[in-house]
């Protein structure tokens, strides 16, 4: 809600941050966001880039579900096609990481675009059976083509460098996924201003009436797919990239859960959504664990029964928003922004 | 009052008084039912013509058959549109999905208002001029130079819709949150952001009161005068469709019972009988069913 702010032009009302609170709070985001890595320790940059990877794949999982109304349960075998096709690339083929990267996003998107065919035909929870198919099926064929995959064995990935720096030490890695979550923020924040992502939008909202608008729907839910599966693939192969090590483990189905938890408790077809909701559901088991650790003197039961707690407080969490808020944390923090906006007069 | 419009409102090049759209013949079964039976029907450029019947008469599966969403089984429909030489070229539409239907301008309205409930009143009436923005998705994702350019130069078109449809202070808000009467006008600007060849509308003043009814007679025909749109109206207010309308086709169990001008229709007497006889000379305002 912007109430009371105008514009002569339509460039300037069109513009991203139309408000100077929208400019300096951006300022100041910038600032921490290049600040954080010189004075964080290492546990810290750990964890700051499983939230950058976790963003993109957000990002991503969003496109499609939140902005275009087709739910996925895919997420966890698209990354991995991301992570696997990387990770052979630069193993095989000596490709520099950025290449294979690229090519593996671009592999991603068209596996996506396959395993999104069901879409034309099927909504809601049979679309839902249909892309966890799609997971099912990428962990078998990664689990069983061992010759290329190496099965149940890790694949061991050399590591990504750029003139003649070691990428995969936190520190350095932390400006690659964070200039590569930037682009990616602007490209789909720009994609959403144009016809394309309001042809997403048109057919999550309507799609008999964006068919009559002139929207191809067999064309767009089809490019959905493959943008969304873009990024995801991206995830998967910053995770290859950053752990030096791929295994199928790390790509299981209660990946694509913990993505859709991510977009559904950010905020569904919200990129600042997609970037609370990372990071919400990256950082919670590290505070739980830590809770844990602090009160297991006074509770030594914690200890042990902490494991199922996490499980039970994800759970919990997800609950909880979709009764309370479930447009998300993206809602909270927009009232929160109302509030203080018209603060100390918000009647 | 009307501001003069950036670009062409209306996207036909035929003369006014051509042929612009022909149903000939048309039936159309839903299993047992048949909805349609032997429907032909001209549509001429710039008339507003007029289609009304009882309930269930089969107004809205015609207008469903002309955009493509449902596919008779017998007959035809074709539209035709100017060509570089002056003359009119016929193309069959029978056959066509819903967005290539749009793509030739026919553009309509719901029933049961269809808006994209999430997007404001703005990204309405944009995602309404899909057909006509050009940029490529990498150019849109990068969003520089011509692609921005792209999107400004609709915004503008697009504040023309507003501004004829007095939807000014409403422009960013939520369609959702806003009145039905309301809703219904930013559904006919959608339509019109398509620059309409031809505007099919399903009962735009259903529920509402009669000043709003006055308002949306009133732009109907401003956009049927000013700009020369085509316009198909179903409507069950008797009173409206005497006044604003030039031709009335009369529907009646799926079959054509009468057409002509409202003088002509208002004196035949099958139509009386079937459809004006017993008192319904002034329907009731239906309420809308969401
Ligand atoms: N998709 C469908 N499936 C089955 N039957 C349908 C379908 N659409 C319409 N019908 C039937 O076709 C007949 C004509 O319906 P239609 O909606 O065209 O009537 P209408 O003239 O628009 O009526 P109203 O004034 O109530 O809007 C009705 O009997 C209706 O039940
Ligand atoms: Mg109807």
């Amino acid at each position: 809600m912007i109430s009371g702010i105008f514009h002569s032009r339509y460039e300037d009302d069109m513009a991203l941050r139309r408000t100077h609170a929208q400019k300096i709070r951006l300022v100041i985001l910038v600032i921490a966001f290049i600040t954080f890595p010189f004075f964080a320790d290492r546990y810290s940059l750990t964890l700051a880039n499983q939230v950058g990877i976790a963003v993109i794949g957000a990002i991503g999982l969003n496109i499609l579900v939140g902005y275009t109304g087709q739910i996925s349960l895919g997420q966890g075998g698209f990354m991995a096609v991301g992570a696997y096709a990387a990770g052979l690339l630069t193993l095989h083929f000596g490709m520099p990481w950025w290449a294979s990267t690229l090519i593996a996003c671009l592999f991603t998107a068209l596996v996506g675009v396959l395993f999104g065919i069901p879409s034309l035909r099927l909504k809601g929870l049979y679309l839902a059976i249909a892309t966890l198919s799609a997971q099912v099926i990428i962990l078998w064929v990664v689990t069983h083509w061992t010759a290329v995959t190496g099965g149940n064995d890790a694949l061991v990935v050399p590591s990504p460098t750029m003139f003649g720096i070691k990428l995969n030490k936190d520190f350095n890695f932390y400006w690659v996924v964070w200039s590569i979550a930037l682009i990616a923020t602007l490209l789909t924040v720009n994609l959403f201003r144009t016809r394309f992502g309001r042809a997403f939008i048109a057919i999550r909202d309507q799609d008999i009436a964006a068919s009559v608008m002139g929207v191809d729907l067999f064309k767009y839910k089809l490019l959905s797919f493959a943008i969304s599966s873009f990024w995801v693939g991206m995830a998967g192969a910053l995770t290859a990239h950053y752990r030096s090590i791929v295994t199928w483990e790390r790509f299981t189905v209660d990946v694509s859960v913990l993505y859709l938890a991510m977009i559904i408790i950010g905020g569904l077809g919200s990129v600042t959504g997609s970037y609370l909701g990372a990071t919400f559901m990256t950082l919670l088991p590290v505070l739980l664990t830590n809770l844990g650790r602090a009160t297991k003197d006074t509770f030594p039961i914690m200890e042990t029964i902490l494991p199922f707690l996490q499980q039970g407080v994800f759970g919990l969490v997800i609950i909880l928003f979709l009764i309370f808020e479930p447009e998300g944390l993206n809602k909270m923090w927009k009232n929160a922004k109302d509030y203080f906006r018209l603060w100390p007069f918000s009647y | 009052m009307l501001r003069g419009f950036t670009s062409e409102l209306n996207s036909s090049r035929l003369k006014a008084g051509e042929t612009q759209l022909k149903v000939d013949n048309i039936q159309l079964n839903f299993g047992g039912l048949t909805a349609l039976l032997d429907v032909s029907l001209e549509v001429r450029q710039s008339e507003i013509l007029a289609i009304i019947g009882p309930n269930g008469a089969g107004k809205t599966s015609l207008l469903n058959c002309i955009s493509g969403l449902y596919h008779p089984q017998k007959g035809k429909i074709s539209f035709f549109k100017s060509d570089e030489k002056g003359g009119a070229t016929e193309q069959e539409v029978t056959r066509m999905r819903p967005h290539q239907i749009a793509q030739l301008g026919i553009a309509r309205s719901f029933q049961n208002i269809e808006l994209f409930r999430h997007m404001t009143v703005l990204d309405n009436l944009l995602s309404g001029c899909h057909i006509h923005m050009k940029s490529g998705l990498l150019a849109s994702m990068v969003y520089l130079g011509a692609a921005q350019r792209e999107q400004i130069k609709f915004r503008q078109f697009v504040e023309d819709i507003i501004d004829l449809l007095e939807i000014e202070a409403h422009r960013s808000k939520t369609v959702g949150s806003l009145s039905y009467g309301l809703q219904k006008r930013v559904e006919m600007g959608r339509a019109l952001a398509m620059r309409p060849s031809i505007l099919l509308l399903d009962e735009p003043m259903a529920g509402m009161n009669s000043e709003e009814k006055e308002d949306m007679a009133r732009f109907i025909l401003d956009i049927n005068e000013e700009h020369g749109v085509t316009t198909i109206l179903i409507e069950h207010d008797m009173g409206v469709v005497m006044d604003i309308s030039d031709r009335i086709v009369v529907l009646n169990f799926g079959q054509k019972i009468g057409e002509g001008t409202p003088q002509e229709v208002h004196n035949n007497p099958a139509v009386v009988q079937a459809y004006l006889g017993e008192n319904r000379v002034h329907l009731p305002n239906q309420l809308p069913e969401n």
